[in-house]
């Protein structure tokens, strides 16, 4: 008797579990970012000085301080939530930062407060790794062609630009994030932030060279709900 | 009797917490040992006013009323990143490292020796320049790189280091001939985004952090942080990083070494020499 009970208390929190589990996990936000206004004209980069890079390009390399798509919008956007979500831990997979023709892939890179960050040269030459934060430890190393890849990690959130100093149109940036609640906006600007529990959230876009804007977003159960965000560019 | 207890013990909480006040309110006692010194900060305070302030700043980050006519912006202590530390890249200099960055001065820099001070006297300034900024508070000095022993200065160790030399990339900044003329050499710049130039071997005797070839050997394994010279720690064995040092001396064509004679009595060596330049001065102007 007593068996049967703990037998079908075990069940029915089994039960409790599965159906928990199996629940649409949350709710979404979605949504695009835009610009409004004239955008900087992309520059093209000369990599005549580092021929190794150079070769690797069959057509010509574009700054990436701005990158538009159609119908105006905005690629490279950081969409995460700023407010309304407890820390998390990090994961241990590495975020992975690859230096392969002389650029960052990817241009932006968005992984957690402590996550392992693997960083990687692929090319024919020395690069040195100079991220330049405000906030976390500086530091500036070498990775000469051929050495095993780096592992750093970041202990407090914050946006860190990234450079190489022996080529200088290396340019890059580092997002370090409080939670996993967060996106890169895509080609055609759009983003989308999924399994979010019921609250009120303030979602933040960033962007390196427009900077940044909130909004705030409730969301009940599992429910979409759309945020755009529009950018005001400057040609300079 | 209990309350008489109570009482007491109310006292002992209470001097407790007024002997923890100091901390809790942010004027906690700095005390640095360099050696057999103990510094002081507030005694490092009336010192840094006198000697510090019109470079570092009075609020120590480096913007006092001469800064504007310093090619090379004097240190922002707020931010506490230090060129000169035998710790590694991204963390904090010992106690020792700054003691020993005020009693030499930066070479070629407007950062002249303190050795007319007393060693008590930068003791108690490197406690004071330690209460600018909190990141000495939350974060402990990095533990000090391992110098080994130097071998044995031979005409392979300096080779090694000749194509150490070539493989690390050195050239890209410093140019083939050490004279500080790479490719990238004119693009480069510090973290206040001045133009900075590269050392420049052929010119200099004295390197920004040091004299001696444990310093070489610190300075490309600690990075200059701050600086576009990055840390080659992960990347060079120690019997590697001495031959590097051995050749690099070869480079300072215009200073007297042990190694810059032996890599003249080679023919290689004798060749490579005549033929290195040397103009301007090490930090890199005026190299033509």
């Amino acid at each position: 008797m007593r068996n049967n009970r703990l037998g079908a208390a075990t069940l029915a929190a089994l039960l409790v579990t599965v159906i928990v589990y199996a629940r649409p996990s949350g709710g979404t936000i979605s949504g695009k970012v835009t610009f409004e206004g004239t955008p900087a004209k992309p520059k093209t980069i000369d990599m005549s000085k580092e021929p190794s890079c150079a070769k690797q390009h069959a057509t010509p390399v574009m700054t990436e301080g701005v990158v538009t798509g159609p119908g105006n919008s905005l690629e490279n956007v950081v969409v995460y939530i700023s407010a309304g979500i407890p820390d998390e831990a990090a994961p241990s997979t590495p975020a992975k930062f690859e230096q392969k023709g002389c650029q960052y892939l990817p241009h932006v890179l968005a992984f957690q407060v402590n996550q392992p960050l693997e960083i990687v040269n692929d090319d024919q030459t020395s690069h040195n790794i100079h991220p330049r934060p405000m906030i976390n430890r500086e530091w500036n190393k070498s990775q000469p062609q051929g050495t095993p890849p780096d592992f750093e990690k970041y202990d407090k959130p914050e946006f860190i630009p990234v450079k190489c100093n022996i080529h200088p149109w290396m340019s890059g940036e580092f997002a370090v994030m409080k939670n996993s609640h967060y996106t890169i906006s895509s080609e055609d600007g759009s983003f989308t932030l999924p399994n979010l529990p019921a609250g009120k959230y303030t979602v933040t876009a960033w962007h390196e060279t427009y900077g940044d804007q909130s909004m705030e977003v409730t969301i009940g159960g599992s429910e979409s709900k759309t945020v755009n965000f529009v950018f005001k560019a400057r040609p300079y | 009797m209990p309350t008489l207890m109570k009482i007491s013990v109310r006292i002992c909480l209470a001097l407790l917490v007024v002997s923890f006040l100091p901390a809790l309110t942010g004027a906690q006692k700095v005390e640095t040992h360099v050696g057999k010194w103990t510094g002081n900060a507030d005694a490092g305070k009336a010192l840094y006013f006198r000697y510090c302030w019109g470079c570092h700043g009075f609020r120590g980050d480096g913007a006092g009323e001469n800064a504007p006519y310093l090619n090379i912006e004097p240190r922002n202590f707020v931010a506490a990143t230090f060129k000169c530390r035998s710790t590694p890249t991204g963390t904090l200099p010992t106690d020792q490292d700054i003691f020993n960055t005020i009693e030499r001065g930066l070479d070629n820099s407007n950062m002249p020796s303190w050795v007319t001070l007393t060693d008590q006297n930068r003791a108690d300034l490197v406690a004071f320049i330690k209460t600018f900024s909190p990141r000495w508070l939350m974060e402990k000095a990095g533990d000090p790189i391992k110098v080994p022993p130097e071998p044995k200065l031979t005409v392979e160790s300096i080779q090694r280091g000749q194509q150490l030399f070539q493989k690390l990339e050195c050239w890209k900044c410093h140019g083939q001939q050490g004279r500080g003329d790479g490719p990238s050499a004119s693009t480069l710049t510090d973290n206040n985004d001045q133009p900075i130039r590269p050392y420049n071997f052929a010119a200099g005797s004295r390197f920004k952090c040091g004299t001696t070839n444990e310093d070489v050997y610190k300075i490309f394994n600690t990075g200059l942080d701050g600086t576009p010279m990055p840390s080659f720690a992960d990347v060079v064995k120690p019997d590697e990083a001495w031959d590097l040092v051995h050749y690099l001396r070869t480079l300072q064509v215009t200073h007297k070494s042990p190694e810059l004679a032996l890599w003249q009595s080679t023919k290689d060596g004798a060749a490579l020499i005549a033929a290195t330049k040397s103009s301007g001065t090490p930090t890199g102007s005026g190299v033509r």
